[in-house]
């Protein structure tokens, strides 16, 4: 049996790869792919405490996440796509009209 | 179509008050009293304050005079403001002030009274401003408006003494426990007497709050005839009559009255006699005649105070209303040096202004007449100093017969001084002309149900007395002879004015000549007015205004504006500073969220963990 710890060491190591790839990435898509991989490493952490509380909440929770994550992924691309199409680039930094 | 409906609201209350009166008329005069109480408006404690009117022979007369001459003057108004645009607004109004003095009259304690007081004051002010486009009529609504002020801040510290002295408004209680209250000339009721009285000046324009009515005839004609001339101007002498138990018994405030009507009526007449704007004029005028009024409640006869309001009402709206004709048929043209020998373009307005002419005069039988014989022969009566208001209202009759066919002659008779074919001057439609008519009657038989010579012939005071308990004694059987001689000398000194007046204008004699410095100096003195404009200005416009300028500049700008910009300022640079944080990219948002979520892990394991 694989104690919680390993699990968790894990989801987080998921978790803050993704964290750092939204940071210092500058593509669109490998941004929405980090965003992905954050997502996943919630999800473990989700699955594994649910195996070890012997609840199914954690499970149920995880099919939302995915749910959410499948319509995140749709808008995120269309998102992308439209970039590209303005922009001739799916560069973030120069994505910078949004502020003052 | 506003005009109507207006005209028709005033004609249905006249037709009300016409009814009661004529059922005052058939009962007995301890029963000519009717009161209506509609609702408690303040109880508080043990002052209760209700809305509820009254109506006895006064508020009879006053309801008559407010509806009737209101109605003929709405029905003028209908064809004088026909091109206005404003016209709805002006009948609006018009119809507010016959509302508001109505509830000035009819109201049965002082507060109610006091709420129609200011509101046909605010109607004032609105109609004087009524062409509001004319910078010199907003000036003059808020000269009329603040001027009032002075005397209604007086009415109302005599409130406050009302109520701490009675401990109620109502003038019914007031006037039964007046006696008890106060001892006869005591400094309490000579000082409530006197603040009354310095709000009835503000009111009926009395010196020295005078200064506002003439220049008020900035509004339409109507207006003036209506409020300035035969309602709103005679609230002050309502008032004191509807006090006049109070005033009774503080007989140094009445001889203060007297003095302050008598100067009021020489000083204005003066002004008149050498005025040349028609409107101007007319006003100098009312000023002189509420003068009279003034001093015949002075010297405690007020049922002849009455009498001469009502009979004002009748010939000074219709001289107004006559003055308003002029200006329409020479198209606006207010000057009377410009005008001359148009009796024969408007026959019907000149053959009624002339009737209100003599009526004012005071020409044997006009109104006019025997309302201000009646007051000259209580002043002769009175006490032993009314002999010098005696002589004062006797002059006043020489300068009121002189301004008012000075006006006649110069307006109607003599040579043309306006150009014929640049000003085609027209006589006024049927609907301005009908209520000219109907008022040039009322000031040919208004004075005939006063007629003091024949016994019984007072059927006025008679119809008053059971409110006016007559402090003059008019036992006129035995002075007969001298009232006849004193009737003669009015008469004839009346004549003697319209005969200077015909000297003066139609045959070019000076009696003072324009070269002598005396003349000079007492015609530039009348024409500007004596100088009391220019007086106030000096001694308290300019004063104000430079503590206004002062307190401007110091705080209002240095603390205020100032304490308000900085804020202003000092948001705008917090901004100024904060907004380079948002910088658009995503990724420092997602920094900041980074840096905000650690920090409510890192207060989540190291401070809540240790308290639970």
């Amino acid at each position: 049996m694989v104690p919680l710890e390993n699990y968790l060491f894990l989801s987080s190591i998921l978790f803050v790869l993704g964290l750092i790839g939204v940071i210092v990435r500058r593509s669109v898509i490998v941004v929405i792919l980090c965003i992905e991989l954050m997502m996943n490493g919630a999800n473990l952490a989700f699955v594994s405490y649910g195996h070890f509380l012997n609840s199914m909440d954690g499970q149920l929770i995880v099919f939302f996440v995915m749910a959410v994550a499948a319509a995140e992924a749709a808008i995120g691309l269309a998102i992308v796509v439209m970039i590209y199409r303005n922009r001739e680039s799916t560069d973030l930094d120069e994505v910078n009209l949004l502020k003052f | 179509m506003s005009g109507w409906i207006a005209s028709l609201a005033m004609l249905l209350s006249f037709l009300v008050s016409l009814s009661i009166f004529f059922s005052f008329l058939l009962h007995s005069p301890q029963d000519r009293i009717l009161s209506i109480f509609l609702f408690d408006w303040i109880p508080f404690g043990s002052l209760k304050i209700n809305v509820g009117f009254m109506i006895d022979p006064v508020s009879s007369i006053m309801t008559l005079i407010v509806t009737g001459v209101g109605f003929m003057i709405h029905l003028y108004s209908i064809a004088y403001m026909r091109e206005d645009i404003s016209i709805v607004r002006y009948f609006v109004y018009l119809n507010l002030f016959s509302f508001s003095m109505l509830l000035l009259v009819l109201a049965d304690n002082f507060l109610l009274m006091f709420v129609g007081w200011e509101a046909v004051g605010l109607c004032s002010y609105l109609l004087i401003g009524f062409w509001y486009e004319k910078p010199s009529a907003i000036e003059a609504g808020k000269k009329a408006f603040i001027v009032n002020r002075v005397g209604d801040f007086c009415f109302l510290i005599a409130l406050f003494q009302i109520l701490t002295i009675f401990g109620t408004f109502d003038f019914s209680d007031i006037s039964r426990s007046a006696s008890e209250l106060f001892m006869k000339d005591s400094f309490n009721v000579n000082l409530l007497c006197l603040f009354l009285f310095f709000g009835a000046a503000g009111k009926s324009a009395q010196f020295p709050l005078h200064v506002w009515l003439p220049d008020a005839m900035e509004g339409p004609s109507p207006v003036s005839a209506l409020i300035h001339a035969a309602t709103m101007v005679t609230a002050g002498i309502y008032l004191l009559v509807r006090n006049h138990v109070l005033f009774s018994l503080a007989p140094s405030t009445l001889m203060f009255i007297a003095l302050v009507g008598s100067f009021t009526l020489l000083f204005a007449a003066s002004i008149a006699l050498v005025q040349n704007d028609i409107k101007k004029v007319l006003a100098y005028s009312t000023l002189s005649q509420l003068g009279y009024m003034f001093l015949a409640c002075g010297i405690g006869a007020y049922a002849t105070a009455m009498f001469h309001l009502m009979t004002h009402a009748f010939f000074k709206a219709l001289l107004f209303l006559g003055a308003g004709s002029v200006i329409h048929a020479m198209n606006g043209e207010q000057d009377i040096r410009k005008m001359g020998g148009i009796r024969s373009y408007i026959p019907k307005t000149s053959f009624t202004f002339i009737i209100g002419s003599l009526a004012i005069s005071g020409i044997f039988p006009l109104a006019g007449f025997f309302s201000k014989d009646a007051i000259l022969f209580s002043a002769f009566k009175s006490h032993s100093l009314a002999i010098l208001f005696w002589f004062a209202g006797l002059f006043g009759v020489l300068m009121t017969s002189y301004y008012t066919f000075r006006l006649v002659l110069k307006v109607f008779y003599g040579d043309k001084n306006f150009k014929e074919n640049e000003t085609h001057v027209h006589e006024s439609p049927p609907i301005m002309i009908f209520p000219l008519f109907v008022l040039a009657f009322f000031s040919i038989v208004g004075g005939w149900v006063s007629i003091p010579m024949i016994s019984g012939g007072d059927v006025f005071g008679k119809f008053l007395s059971s409110v006016l308990n007559p402090t003059v004694s008019v036992d006129s059987h035995h002075n007969l002879t001298l009232e006849l001689v004193l009737m003669f000398l009015s008469l004839g000194i009346a004549l003697l004015g319209i005969f200077l007046a015909y000297q003066t204008c139609c045959k070019k004699r000076q009696f003072f000549s324009d070269s002598s410095v005396v003349g000079m100096r007492l015609f530039s003195l009348l024409e500007n007015k004596y100088y009391i404009d220019e007086i106030y200005s000096l001694i308290l416009v300019r004063p104000l205004r430079f503590i206004a300028n002062l307190f401007f500049k110091l705080f209002e700008q240095n603390i205020i504006d100032a304490s308000v910009n900085g804020t202003g300022r000092l948001v705008k640079s917090l901004g100024a500073n904060l907004r380079s944080l948002q910088d658009g990219y995503v990724k420092t948002y997602a920094v900041s969220i980074l840096f905000g979520a650690v920090c409510i892990i890192f207060l989540l394991v190291f401070n809540f963990s240790s308290r639970f």
